[in-house]
């Protein structure tokens, strides 16, 4: 008996400290939006935090992609050659890679480099009144600190995915011409005409809603983080994982919402 | 104080209370401080003295009761109105807090990129004063990290005072220095009064800085300010109360 009261406070306490954190991000994430179209614009921090979450991932999200795209050619080869249906390799890899495997694996990279580098910083900050201080100097640390990594991840993550998107199909077109014996030209020509814009645009347009989930949940947990340097790295810890599974989980809701454009 | 204005009441805390969850830090908090005077609050750790500082520029937010800054509440303001608060009141924080990303500088420039519409001249000449102000000169290059703590603190100063404020907050302001260092602080803290005619809130439970800078000295203990004094009256204060047990390190905290 003890023990089913003392389960049902810590699932009570698990749900209220959810709801209460979920309320939060949502109103930090409504300060972003309205803080991002106000003056004054603060480009060359935007500019630096472009150079720090983007071309930072640049080569492992291109490194990732370009295996992914080899990977899937090679086992699509072995499960298409069931049907007879080797031709149909291009195609087939190219939609898994436009549509999904290349805005959420570039996301799940940047995610989970960004998210934690974003969450230390900011953490640090935090524990050592950095953030106060702003705020005590009579600025808003959501205007300096969020807004910006926020106009930098919704720039860099998509051009990023759309990079990754390339490689990843020259990925699949490498391995094939090498290992499945079909012609570059013919795989790449296969691929353009077998997918449409509509496949590319509603991956690119997933990545917007992960970077933004990201830096949310990053500068969120960041922000809030307590108790010297044990709390930031609970904080980062606890922001990668929760970006992870926040990415896996709109990539759901996503994709079916997105089906309706086709 | 011989300004116009000295002596008026400046900041006034009425019946605040905090609290963090089920935790009470103080239940019944009321304080007036005066326009050019030293405040120095004293108390033992935990007892929320940087809280009081904090929720008068609306850092945190009290459990209950009002804090008004002349005669406008505080506790009332929204995010943009504390902005106006905070130009007039710098917070000098205890580890200084400074931009680790930025140069002396930079840091020093700060508030002043925020607040006014300088030149890059007019910007130079500012920090260099507020960093002659400190007795820092030439330094504006270095990075916070090449800093020694007392330097640090002395930063944080000359940053708290760029936008020439009518009061500063001193947040344990020498704790963790060396004597020198601290006498250097406390001389500080007095030509801050002499030369601008700032009104300080320090909170400390170093003593002998708190001897050497106080105009009045209040007590917060026991979930409230049990006492305040001029400093004068201190040695006055007959063994066995509150305030001398304190000082003499007799008080159970």
């Amino acid at each position: 008996m003890r023990f089913l009261i003392r389960l049902s406070q810590r699932i009570g306490h698990g749900v209220a400290d959810f709801l209460e954190n979920f309320g939060a991000m949502m109103r930090l994430g409504g300060q972003t939006i309205a803080h991002s179209f106000s003056r004054p614009f603060e480009l060359h921090e935007v500019f630096k935090q472009i150079e720090h979450l983007g071309l930072g991932s640049i080569s492992i999200a291109l490194m990732t992609l370009f295996a992914t795209g080899m990977v899937m050619a090679l086992q699509f080869a072995v499960g298409l050659d069931r049907f007879g249906g080797r031709d149909y390799v291009s195609v087939v890899v190219g939609l898994a890679i436009l549509r999904e495997l290349g805005p959420v694996l570039s996301s799940v990279v940047v995610g989970g480099r960004v998210s934690s580098g974003i969450a230390a910083e900011l953490g640090s900050m935090a524990v050592t009144e950095q953030i106060d201080a702003i705020r005590a100097l009579g600025n808003n640390p959501v205007k300096k600190l969020v807004v910006p990594r926020m106009w930098a991840m919704m720039i860099a993550l998509p051009s990023l995915a759309l990079f990754a998107d390339i490689v990843g199909i020259l990925g699949g077109m490498a391995i094939s011409s090498l290992e499945l014996g079909l012609r570059p030209t013919t795989y790449l020509s296969d691929t353009i005409d077998g997918v449409q814009l509509i496949d590319l645009v509603t991956g690119l347009v997933k990545t917007y809603v992960f970077g933004f989930g990201i830096v949310l949940i990053a500068c969120h947990n960041g922000m809030r983080t307590y108790g010297g340097t044990e709390g930031v790295g609970q904080a980062t810890t606890k922001t990668v994982v929760a970006s992870l599974i926040f990415i896996f989980l709109a990539d759901f809701f996503l994709t079916r919402l997105l089906l309706v454009f086709g | 104080m011989s300004e116009t204005g000295a002596g008026q009441i400046v900041v006034r805390y009425e019946h605040v209370a905090k609290a963090f969850g089920p935790k009470v830090i103080y239940q019944d908090v009321s304080l007036e401080v005066r326009r050019g005077e030293n405040m120095v609050i004293m108390g033992g750790s935990g007892t929320g003295k940087s809280v009081m500082l904090k929720c008068l520029i609306g850092l945190m937010q009290p459990t209950a009761g009002k804090i008004f800054y002349g005669d406008r509440e505080v506790t009332a303001m929204d995010e943009a109105e504390l902005i106006d608060v905070r130009r007039n009141i710098a917070y000098v924080f205890q580890q200084a807090a400074l931009f680790d990303s930025m140069t002396v500088f930079e840091n020093i420039a700060y508030p002043l990129r925020t607040h006014l519409k300088l030149s890059e001249e007019e910007l130079a000449a500012r920090v260099e004063l507020n960093l002659d102000r400190v007795n820092l000169p030439g330094v504006g290059d270095l990075m916070p990290s090449q800093l020694s703590g007392g330097m640090r603190k002395r930063i944080g100063l000359a940053r708290a005072i760029a936008l020439e404020p009518e009061i500063i907050l001193w947040d344990e302001p020498t704790t963790g220095l060396d004597p020198s260092n601290t006498k250097r602080i406390s001389e500080l803290i007095l030509k801050m009064q002499s030369e601008l005619k700032v009104t300080s809130l320090i909170v400390t439970h170093d003593m002998t800085s708190a001897m050497m800078v106080a105009d009045r000295v209040a007590l917060l203990h026991g979930k409230r300010i049990e006492k305040v004094l001029p400093k004068a009256d201190i040695q006055k204060e007959p063994r066995g109360t509150l305030l001398r047990d304190f000082i003499e390190g007799n008080l159970d905290i």
